[in-house]
């Protein structure tokens, strides 16, 4: 993991990888999407609404990867002190807050017809809630220093706090109050989905995460071009 | 042990001596609870009803107001860095900080927290149980509150980042805090949310050290 460190060997790996991730994204969601729209069966309880899962699942499942991909590289970026890392945990966020707020108005769409109401203060949406204000946190800390290397490092302490806050605030926020569904696909004993709904919300899922490998490395790589255009006009 | 004494008796004193810090703690968490029934109504099943939760929700609060003052002034006039000479190792300077926030901050909440429910009509049969949930929940408000008092050392516009970083990690505490005080007050078994407070605390007495210690040397680099 090491080798891939090195800044200048990253951005050449990422401009070969890029347009490819690109491209399978946009394959992936299209097929994705014509699974959802053309071939998935309506709900037989929900209709056609039911089809705001194919963009609500994915974002949720990508919302939470996503911090654990932010805190991972945190913790790389503390340990091996890479600054790769903490580029890569700093360009990951804003797209995982991202995610967690598509997620979260899916969702508020999704319930207007299915519950009769745009929020409920059911445990897994709250939590989804408390993940965004998470993500928040990192973006605001990591730049409200003058010092951009010390707003890194705290950003990535929290990260690592946010990552083992996360189970204790989730099965709390359980604990207070459960009228969302259970996870029907992973579960002991097999999704209780069917078949013709899974494969294109597994579909989107994976042109979501080539999606958010895109956008992780257009991102990466603009930082690395900011740093070195900074570090040509005041030569530091 | 005597060096961490002596760190939470040269905190106390300065608290002490700046004078203040523990009233405008307390006069805030008053205010902030009168203002309840001017907003909902001094209808008293009403805020019996919402008593325990308004409690706990502006505890939560008054607390968050004094975390800045855990570290911004030893960090300004030097003597944080001088601190983090001594032989002590940074993790108990911390613990000795938030033990001597806790005695300026979380006991005079607790021992104020009984009078203030007694205006929301809180029902008499809670009282036990809100004060075991008080004490066990504000050391860990201290605790994590000095992980983000020292992450925003130094940062711009410190105090609202401060309550954007701590106030999501503060939920657990208010849903359990909430839940061991209403229920005692419908006369149902509190203990097991008692228990799990129990149990954040000595997580956070086990693991927030380390967090701010080590925001604490990266603030100091």
């Amino acid at each position: 993991m090491h080798r891939f460190a090195n800044p200048t060997r990253f951005m050449r790996i990422s401009a070969v990888l890029l347009p490819w991730c690109a491209i399978a994204a946009a394959v992936f969601v299209a097929i994705g999407l014509y699974g959802a729209l053309f071939v998935a069966p309506p709900d037989y309880q929900q209709g056609e609404a039911v089809k705001i899962m194919y963009v609500h699942v994915p974002s949720a499942w990508l919302a939470s990867l996503v911090y654990a991909v932010v805190a991972l590289a945190s913790a790389v970026a503390l340990i091996w002190r890479h600054p790769l890392a903490h580029i890569a945990a700093e360009s990951a966020a804003p797209v995982g807050a991202g995610f967690t707020f598509v997620c979260l108005v899916s969702g508020s769409l999704w319930g207007e017809p299915m519950w009769g109401t745009w929020w409920v203060w059911d445990a897994r949406l709250t939590s989804v809630l408390v993940l965004f204000f998470l993500y928040l946190g990192f973006i605001a800390l990591a730049n409200a220093f003058d010092d951009r290397t010390r707003g890194s490092r705290a950003a990535a302490i929290l990260a690592i706090v946010g990552v083992i806050n996360l189970p204790i605030i989730k099965f709390s926020v359980d604990w207070w109050n459960t009228l969302h569904q259970k996870s029907s696909v992973f579960r002991m004993g097999g999704p209780t989905i069917a078949t013709s709904m899974l494969w294109p919300l597994l579909v989107m899922a994976t042109g979501f995460l080539f999606f958010f490998a895109t956008l992780l490395m257009l991102r990466m790589r603009a930082a690395l071009l900011r740093a070195k255009v900074r570090a040509l006009r005041f030569g530091m | 042990m005597s060096s961490f004494s002596a760190l939470v008796t040269r905190d106390l004193r300065l608290a002490f001596r700046q004078g203040g810090d523990v009233a405008n703690v307390v006069a805030f968490f008053a205010l902030a609870v009168i203002l309840f029934p001017f907003g909902v109504g001094p209808d008293p099943d009403l805020l019996a009803r919402i008593s325990a939760g308004v409690l706990w929700v502006t505890a939560l609060l008054a607390a968050l107001l004094s975390l800045e003052r855990l570290f911004d002034a030893d960090y300004h006039d030097g003597s944080l860095e001088a601190l983090s000479l001594m032989p002590v190792p940074l993790e108990v300077q911390v613990l000795a900080k938030c033990a001597a926030h806790w005695l300026t901050t979380g006991l005079p909440l607790t021992i104020v927290a009984p009078v203030l429910a007694l205006v929301l009509h809180f029902d008499a049969a809670g009282y036990p149980a809100l004060i075991a949930a008080l004490l066990l929940g504000t050391p860990v408000l201290s605790l994590i509150g000095a992980i983000g008092a020292a992450l925003t050392l130094g940062a711009r516009r410190a105090g609202v980042l401060l309550s954007l970083l701590v106030l999501p990690l503060y939920i657990p505490v208010l849903i359990f805090g909430v839940a061991a005080s209403e229920a005692a007050a419908l006369g149902l078994e509190s203990r097991p949310h008692l228990l799990l407070l129990a149990a954040l605390f000595a997580a956070s007495l086990a693991l927030a050290p380390w967090a701010a210690a080590a925001a604490l040397r990266q603030a100091l680099e």
